[in-house]
């Protein structure tokens, strides 16, 4: 399965990644070479096998429905690019 | 060649006999880092290294020490830490300051280990090599040309160096085990849930696991000691009884059977590697453990999987990186999304946004049963390989890389290059289970070889004590590199 420059516009849209035009050919080469790397695991008889998502078979706890953090919104609105009043900040949404 | 730098165990008891200070210790390592030209270090903020090292010995006077208060260690820099800027190697979290604790830094802070600095790393610890910091490349201290591995390859670099005596380190696809491989120290990353992830800086939930990066495997079973255990804040820790790693360092070996797997020391390894490992076979075999072949037949489609499933989760975790409540933001854009898209394109290096564009192609409508259910399936053969060859062996053992640490900027062209040196350590990853690297030998240019260990799921204390005998009758682990000045080393403080 190899990609057309089109499919690799298409995934860094879906990614959310600004692709300048110069840079969809380096990126389908490197592209199309990994996955013809991962290509590889396509001669592996999986039949009947059940995927493993994790490497131990425990469910996931519930914890109570509690509050457990204690307020840090100080500390987290300083890592924001823009804030004001205690909010983030982003350019209008709504015309 | 300079005297060996102290161990942790030795600073413990020189610490508990009153023979040294935290203060002391701490202001002689932060010497060594500000001196040091490896680059291993991201951050040093010594008014907050030295406030730990005063608590440390303050909790000493007050007859409250553990075994470790005071010792000095780097911190991988991705572990949140209160108050220090964590960046994770990337331009998208250069001011990030940290607003909470990791369970690992609380942990260390709790045993009173004090942070000396936030060791250099490849961006979201994405890499091989640690040249995909954008933080700039970390060095090696054996060879300044040359690559100290990754990702924690500013946590090798500053032990072997003689900075610190120990690290931390994560590993999701070999990053503990193959920069210490490349360094010539000894590092474990442990059964998949034993350490915390809550904090750790998240690049493929299923895989990531944080351990400890020393000189010695008893070195790591002291730092595992204080690292390890149940935490309610990460979803996928596992509820067991506490451990003592340290408990079966002096068990002896007779009888012990190590499974080397069927090709795993053929033409796939480079021959001085091969010859260090079949050395550290060989001191093993003289200790009293027995060698049998096992087969792994399908590790062999192990970096497919993982360069699957590690891009598919990364891309996922690394979608909250938007440039609105954290991390970078692009200083020009029309719209919400256009802020979105350069915010991310400037802040990820190219080595992130590649995995994250393989993972999001991955995991699209159409083909996710391609790739990645099929990844999965795979990446269950792996793990009943390891099952059934945990039937006829007590440990495994084998290569962590085919070749020793190579140049700076000789893989960089080709990322797949740089890939397939992960054959030996992505499919423990993918299986979940424990595994160290213990120096074994030197090769080419005089460079370190590691041996890796792998156990069953829970038996790092078997892995540390086949590791520490090891250590105990062979002294690879105590060779410091040649250049004294580059080490900057010598002595305890």
């Amino acid at each position: 399965m190899s990609l057309s420059p089109d499919d690799v516009r298409k995934i860094a849209r879906l990614a959310r990644l600004q692709l300048d035009e110069v840079e969809v050919e380096p990126t389908l080469v490197t592209l199309n070479r990994t996955l013809a790397l991962v290509e590889q695991m396509q001669s592996a008889d999986t039949t009947g096998i059940e995927p493993m998502a994790h490497a131990q078979a425990v469910s996931l706890r519930l914890r109570p429905d509690a509050v457990t953090e204690h307020d840090a919104r100080d500390a987290l609105m300083a890592n924001a690019p823009a804030a004001e009043k205690g909010l983030f900040l982003v350019p209008k949404v709504i015309e | 060649m300079s005297a060996a730098p102290a161990t942790v165990a030795a600073l413990a008891a020189d610490l508990a006999a009153g023979k040294v200070s935290a203060v002391e210790l701490a202001t002689g390592a932060l010497k060594r880092a500000e001196a040091s030209t490896l680059n291993a270090f991201i951050t040093l903020d010594p008014d907050r290294t030295l406030a730990e090292a005063r608590a440390a010995d303050a909790l000493r006077a007050s007859g409250k020490a553990g075994p470790l208060t005071g010792v000095p260690f780097a911190q991988k820099d991705i572990f949140c830490a209160e108050g220090w800027r964590t960046t994770a190697g990337s331009k998208m979290l250069g001011d990030f300051v940290a607003p909470y604790d990791a369970t690992v830094v609380a942990r260390g802070k709790a045993a009173g280990l004090v942070t000396i600095g936030r060791a250099n790393m490849d961006e979201f610890a994405m890499g091989s090599s640690n040249e995909n910091s954008a933080f700039g490349a970390v060095r090696n201290p054996w060879d300044m040309a040359r690559v100290p591995g990754g990702s924690s390859g500013g946590s090798a670099a500053a032990v072997a160096a003689g900075i610190v005596p120990a690290a931390t380190g994560t590993d999701t696809g070999g990053s503990i085990r193959q920069p210490a491989s490349f360094c010539g120290i000894t590092g474990i990353k442990p059964t998949y849930g034993v350490v915390s992830r809550y904090g750790m800086i998240a690049y493929a939930s299923s895989l990531d696991q944080g351990g400890p990066m020393a000189r010695t495997a008893q070195d790591c079973a002291l730092l595992l000691n204080a690292m390890a255990g149940f935490d309610e804040r990460d979803a996928t820790s596992l509820q067991r009884a506490p451990e003592d790693y340290a408990r079966d360092l002096e068990r002896p070996l007779d009888g012990l059977r190590i499974g080397v797997p069927t090709g795993w020391l053929g033409d796939g390894v480079a021959p001085d590697v091969r010859a260090a490992v079949e050395d550290g076979l060989a001191q093993l075999e003289t200790l009293g453990a027995r060698r049998v072949e096992v087969s792994l037949p399908h590790a062999q489609y192990a970096i497919a999987a993982y360069y699957v499933i590690a891009p598919a989760e990364a891309s996922s975790n690394l979608s909250r990186y938007d440039g609105v409540r954290y991390g970078h933001r692009a200083a020009q854009y029309t719209d919400l999304a256009e802020m979105y898209a350069k915010s991310r394109a400037e802040g990820f290096g190219a080595e992130v946004r590649r995995r994250i564009l393989v993972g999001t192609y991955v995991l699209s409508a159409g083909y996710y049963d391609a790739y990645y259910l099929k990844a999965q399936q795979v990446r269950r053969l792996i793990a009943q390989d390891f099952a059934a060859a945990f039937e006829a062996c007590d440990v495994i053992a084998g290569p962590v890389a085919p070749t020793v640490a190579y140049k700076l900027g000789e893989k960089t062209a080709d990322p797949v290059q740089m890939y397939l040196g992960d054959v030996f350590t992505t499919l423990v990853n993918l299986a979940g289970l424990p595994a160290l690297s213990a120096p074994c030998g030197f090769g080419e240019a005089g460079m370190p070889v590691g041996l890796q260990l792998i156990g069953d799921y829970f038996a790092e204390a078997r892995l540390l004590n086949v590791a520490h005998r090891l250590q105990q009758a062979t002294d690879h682990h105590l060779k410091t590199p040649p250049d004294a000045s580059v080490a900057a080393a010598g002595g305890a403080a």
